[in-house]
């Protein structure tokens, strides 16, 4: 690149504005939600209310006999599944970017939950669990007596 | 007034760089495998969360697009992790195959799009026999 030594002077901050603000059109495109990149599989999200905490993971192309899920000691829940690939005889591959095999995930629970009545359900590659929260980590209402 | 020209036309660039803007919210380009056979290309696309009726697939000179519209599945809540955004999928391929669009089909199932796109009958290989003299 040949720079002009009299431009250089008075570019590179000029430069440095054009950048940050291709940059800031760039993230604003995408959003402001711009979610984390998960290192395991399935990525999933939780979240609660008073009740329950609620899991969601996307797992596309698979039915719940494929998926294992269990709580174990009362906050650590596994998801174990297999996602087998396609396949088609006599087919050539043109791409390949879904991945496949098995996988192992386990999360523990901010709280714990009552294992027993925990549900699951899986609809249109989206499974859902709700895992109501045990006893002591309900909010309790404490009464405030006037004296 | 070439030079006012192009001017403009750097003026409108850099808003001609976001298709994204057409659609509301954030979209994803969903994970795609591509197979072909003998009679037929079939691409598989993870699309999760959709509802069948809100998928759509559109087959034009050559032009596959997949498009899903998918709504956030939850409203205001606090998340105590979030890995993944949810938001309105689309991607598009060049297929430069000639297809027999009369019978393209395709299916959403288990938040999979299946697409079968049939190669037209001029396309297919034929098998030449041989004949010995």
């Amino acid at each position: 690149m040949i720079v002009n030594r009299g431009d250089a002077r008075s570019q590179p901050w000029h430069e440095v504005h054009r950048i940050r603000s291709d940059m800031n059109r760039l993230f604003s495109s995408l959003g402001r939600d711009w979610p984390l990149l998960a290192a395991s599989y399935p990525p999933m999200n939780v979240w609660q209310d008073g009740e329950n905490l609620y899991l969601e993971a996307e797992l596309p192309g698979m039915e719940l006999s494929d998926l294992e899920i269990y709580v174990i000691g009362g906050d650590q829940l596994t998801i174990k599944g297999e996602r087998k690939p396609v396949q088609v005889d006599r087919a050539v591959w043109l791409r390949r970017e879904r991945g496949f095999g098995k996988f192992s995930r386990v999360m523990t629970m901010p709280i714990p939950v009552d294992a027993d009545n925990v549900q699951a359900k899986l609809a249109q590659g989206v499974l859902s669990i709700t895992l109501p929260k045990g006893a002591d980590a309900k909010p309790k209402k404490i009464a405030v007596k006037a004296e | 007034m070439a030079q006012n020209a192009m001017a403009a036309k750097a003026e409108e660039s850099p808003d001609a760089v976001h298709p994204e803007r057409m659609h509301e919210g954030v979209q994803y380009a969903p994970r795609v495998d591509i197979l072909e056979t003998e009679n037929e290309i079939s691409i598989y696309a993870d699309m999760p969360g959709c509802k069948p009726e809100d998928v759509d697939v559109e087959f034009e000179n050559g032009q596959l697009e997949l498009f899903g519209k998918c709504m956030p599945r939850q409203d205001k809540v606090h998340y105590l992790l979030r890995e993944y955004g949810v938001g309105n999928y689309h991607r598009t391929f060049t297929i430069s195959e000639p297809i027999d669009v009369a019978s393209l089909s395709a299916s959403y199932k288990q938040g999979v799009v299946t697409v079968r796109l049939p190669k037209s009958e001029a396309s297919k290989p034929k098998r030449i026999s041989v004949q010995a003299e």
